[in-house]
């Protein structure tokens, strides 16, 4: 198991490399979700300022 | 002229709206499990590589980043030029939905090219020809975001933008043949070389799964944008608060 974290010396350079991987598509899943859910907020505002 | 009719059809904003959202679960699933299955294959089923020992475990997330870079850029170009000769709407919101995806991923590809460029060559960046033309991309994408920030007006920016991008579209093919076409510290094609992949299975089919991953999520992401996109251009969409009224899913 030591071994595997180890990564033949490389363990900096190839954990790094999947962690920001993680960081990305993380981003990738908030920033879309937020930029829905804002589009949504701002349709709805439009809907009701134009009733009249 | 008839034979279009699905194609206007589809490309109404209740249509595509309404097709995005049905995609998004059909991309998301799938690309979560396959990413899960090949970077699992990549970290621990692969075998260490017998020149680059387990360094080369970089590869299954700088492969496919650099492959997302590039198909972000070229859908990016192409819908921004349909968007521009055809005064489309969708085309534009597609455009922009991918802008930053691609963006995001063309920085994580450059980021592990470094990480996996020190261990291998000693250094983390080189003015090479490879690398350079993947910063002048991100360079791109990021001049893309920023000038459409800079309008208030979504028709404008749409309009602005889009020059911008279809110009960068010749960037893509230099990315992509920089190592045949230069003597690059980069190494070339692994997978799709004449002759057939030099790589064993068991690394291989990894990879292949990482990158339908990668793929799969890029199309996940851009479906929920896009969305997001197409309701942003729309001034009064009674159609979209009828669906939510119905109750037909919208989410």
């Amino acid at each position: 198991m030591t071994e595997f974290f180890h990564m033949g010396g490389y363990a900096a350079f190839v954990w790094s490399a999947y962690g920001l991987l993680v960081v990305v598509v993380v981003w990738n899943v908030f920033s879309a979700r937020a930029l829905y859910r804002a589009a949504q907020a701002a349709a709805r505002r439009r809907l009701a300022e134009n009733v009249l | 002229m008839t034979r279009l009719t699905w194609f206007y059809r589809l490309a109404s904003p209740p249509t595509s709206y309404a097709t995005a959202g049905r995609l998004l679960p059909w991309f998301a699933v799938p690309a979560f499990l396959l990413l899960a299955v090949g970077l699992y294959g990549g970290l621990v089923l692969a075998p260490k590589d017998y020149q680059q020992g387990d360094a080369f475990r970089i590869i299954y997330v700088h492969a496919p980043s650099a492959w997302l870079s590039l198909l972000g850029y070229s859908v990016l170009g192409v819908s921004a030029g349909i968007g521009l000769i055809w005064r489309m709407k969708l085309a534009h919101a597609l455009a922009a939905a991918v802008a930053p995806i691609g963006a995001s991923f063309t920085f994580l590809c450059l980021v592990t090219g470094a990480l996996w460029g020190r261990p291998m060559w000693g250094a983390y960046w080189a003015w090479d020809a490879r690398l350079t033309s993947e910063l002048i991309l991100l360079f791109m994408y990021l001049g893309y975001l920023a000038l459409r920030s800079s309008y208030d007006d979504l028709q404008r920016a749409d309009r602005a933008s889009a020059v911008l991008a279809l110009v960068g579209l010749v960037n893509v093919p230099i990315i992509h043949f920089s190592v045949n076409w230069w003597n690059s510290l980069h190494q070339g094609s692994t997978v799709l070389r004449a002759g057939g992949p030099a790589m064993p299975a068991a690394m291989l089919i990894p990879l292949l799964e990482s990158f339908a991953g990668f793929t799969l999520l890029f199309a996940a992401i851009a479906c929920i944008r896009l969305q997001a996109e197409i309701l942003n251009r729309e001034r009064r969409p009674t159609w979209w608060m009828d669906s939510a009224i119905k109750g037909v899913p919208h989410d």
